[in-house]
């Protein structure tokens, strides 16, 4: 489908074999080749200058390398760069004090916040934590009952007060849950919310006041993996609207090479913390970023290729 | 997605000099790249306007903003055919099966759907072949009571070619005009799946041949939408596109090289998550949107 960015830096270099040192214009050549592949890979543009910039100031000041030849050598340093955007510093989830620990999640319609909760409650529950599921979307046709099946496959509790489809209070709900936690001793509380757009005055500010009820511990910003452009633009809307604290990247079983990953990265700061990749409940990993960045540049086998050659 | 810049900025300074600067067509390029246009697209669509501007010698930044409008719409298709084939016909209803990957908007869109024929007086009948998705026959439902139709549900991890088989032939029975048959979410490099899907059409043709398969695409999609289009094209022969979601912040530009590439034309665009937010798909006022900060 697409060319690999090590195919077409490897026709850049063509020329360059036996050379062994980057030249300006060596490095301007590679530059496009890279922007070329990030943008097939969806990394937004704003980002991908932003990128591209770094990784040039960091060929220029690039020793020789010995082992590797050009293409490999600025592979490894676009490589390295992706790696320290996506790994920020990673961290776990952080854990209340005086329980319950509270995660809320938030993001655009259809991203996998749903499945994620009952992902989440297994993996806690697997953990011996006692979580509890807050079913918080009184929106969306029959979010509540899809929570409810989630959580009865993940063998966790759902605190579903209201009917949903348009009746109940989601605030009062969210509100509601931690008494109901506390009384029942749960440790921890998943609260779902609806699907919202970041344009969407209106429910932006229910989310705030959802967050401000519950005082949340962690707010995840659930991120469809296959999104494109806009994952800066609604990143920055969430950040704003509700803010969050780390990021979760949904449906990466999928063939997407997951740019919007550095995007969001790179413009807010807040890490990727896990990886949701597939539709059961047991699909769920903490998120890797050397795996993502391979990922994303789609050349796995080519960074296998740097190391044994650093190596020899 | 917003550009850094605007596009009317971006084509003042490229005119406003004697050279044709280099900066100033990239911005042109990142207008559309910011639109998930694509790569490829965007440096056809630049360089062909770059030929016809020096050709024509155009000068006015309104006259290379209504070249590249131009250029856009005819990439999008104006004379493809965008009608839905939901008449009845052959002493049957008119079958259409809507598919995608996960969480763009099938269901949703079935139920919209439904209520736009509804108005039109049809007798409607939904199948819900999603037997996967936690609660998804029973959001299928919702939205059959919302708009006043039934729907024709199966067993909970049940055969979703069978329901859909079941919902067809109720839909014969029942003389209804149209059976709209909601499927589950697959990533389409999921072969399995995938094949599951074609199952799926295989069955309910044994009724007679599928009228329309919709496939739902969100507007947030990136270069992925491109490979799903391709491979649901392949397995069940698509025979329209249906863009939701365009009532957020992005641009849906992937729908370009989708109609470039597969020539299947997006024929609706979904507005928002109501029963009446969905509206055909008009190619000028989606190149608009696409050029619009
Ligand atoms: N393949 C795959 N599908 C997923 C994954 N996560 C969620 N899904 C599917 O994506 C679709 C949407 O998931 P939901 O959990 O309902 O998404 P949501 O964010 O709660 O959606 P709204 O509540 O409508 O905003 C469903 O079909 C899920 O099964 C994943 O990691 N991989
Ligand atoms: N803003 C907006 N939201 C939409 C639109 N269409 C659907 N949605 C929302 O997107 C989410 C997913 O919609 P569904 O109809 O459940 O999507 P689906 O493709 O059936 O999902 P699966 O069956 O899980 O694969 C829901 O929260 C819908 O309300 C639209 O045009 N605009
Ligand atoms: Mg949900
Ligand atoms: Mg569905």
């Amino acid at each position: 489908m697409f060319d690999t960015l090590h195919d077409r830096l490897a026709a850049t270099f063509r020329d360059l074999r036996g050379k062994g040192r980057l030249s300006d214009a060596d490095i301007d050549a590679t530059a496009r080749e890279i922007r070329v592949a990030l943008l097939e890979a969806d990394v937004a543009l704003p980002v991908v200058k932003a990128f591209i910039a770094a990784v040039k100031e960091r060929a220029r000041g690039a020793e020789v390398s010995q082992a590797l030849n050009p293409a490999q050598q600025v592979v490894k340093i676009v490589n390295d760069e992706l790696v320290r955007i996506l790994g920020g510093e990673t961290r776990r989830l952080r854990f209340a004090k005086n329980p319950p620990t509270v995660v809320m999640l938030a993001g655009l319609q259809g991203a996998g916040k749903t499945t994620l909760a009952g992902k989440l409650a297994l993996w806690l529950r697997e953990q011996g934590h006692q979580p509890l599921l807050v079913a918080a979307d009184l929106q969306r046709p029959n979010a509540v009952n899809q929570l409810q099946v989630v959580g009865e496959r993940a063998g966790v509790s759902v605190y579903a007060p209201e009917p949903g489809n348009g009746v109940g209070d989601p605030v009062a709900v969210a509100r509601g849950s931690l008494e109901h936690a506390r009384a029942k001793q749960y440790d921890v509380v998943v609260v779902d919310t609806a699907g919202r757009l970041g344009i969407d005055a209106d429910l932006m500010q229910q989310a705030a006041d959802i967050r401000d009820a519950v005082q949340p511990d962690e707010v995840l910003f659930v991120l469809d993996a296959m999104i494109g452009q806009d994952a800066v633009v609604t990143a920055q809307a969430f950040l704003d609207g509700v803010g969050f604290d780390g990021v979760v990247l949904t449906k990466l079983d999928g063939d997407a090479r997951g740019g919007a990953a550095l995007s969001v990265a790179q413009l807010t700061g807040r890490s990727v913390m896990f990886a949701s990749n597939g539709e059961k409940l047991q699909d769920f990993d903490v998120f890797h970023p050397e795996r993502m960045a391979s990922r994303i540049l789609g050349m796995g086998d080519v960074l296998t290729l740097i190391e044994q050659a650093e190596k020899t | 997605a917003r550009s850094q810049t605007s596009l009317g900025r971006g084509l003042l300074a490229l005119l406003s000099r004697d050279h044709l600067d280099e900066d100033a067509w990239e911005e042109v390029e990142d207008v559309l790249l910011s639109a998930d246009v694509g790569v490829r697209p965007t440096q056809e669509l630049v360089e062909r306007l770059r030929t016809r501007v020096q050709v024509l010698g155009t000068r006015s930044p309104q006259e290379v903003r209504d070249l590249l409008r131009e250029e856009l719409v005819a990439l999008v298709g104006p004379d493809l055919d965008r009608s839905l084939r939901t008449a009845r016909h052959d002493g049957r209803p008119a079958v259409v099966l809507v598919v995608g990957v996960n969480g763009t908007g099938k269901t949703t869109t079935v139920g919209k759907l439904a209520r736009v024929l509804v108005a039109e007086d049809k007798d409607v009948l939904l199948g819900a072949a999603d037997t996967f998705r936690a609660a998804a026959a029973d959001q299928l439902q919702t939205w059959g009571e919302r708009v006043g139709v039934p729907t024709v549900r199966g067993p909970e991890g049940g055969d979703p070619a069978s329901v859909a088989f079941e919902a067809v032939k109720a839909g014969i029975e029942a003389e209804a005009d149209v059976v709209l048959v909601d499927t589950a979410g697959r990533l389409q490099n999921k072969a399995g799946l995938m094949d599951e899907l074609g199952k799926v059409k295989r069955v309910v043709e044994k009724h007679g041949p599928v009228d329309e398969v919709l496939l739902v695409l969100d507007a947030t999609t990136g270069q992925n939408g491109l490979v799903q289009a391709r491979v649901f094209a392949e397995v069940v022969e698509v025979t329209g596109i249906v863009l939701t979601k365009l009532d957020g912040t992005a641009k849906g530009g992937i729908v370009v090289a989708v109609q470039r590439e597969l020539g299947v034309p997006v024929k609706l665009v979904g507005l928002g998550e109501g029963a009446d937010d969905l509206a055909p798909f008009e190619p000028g006022a989606f190149v608009d949107a696409l050029l619009a900060d």
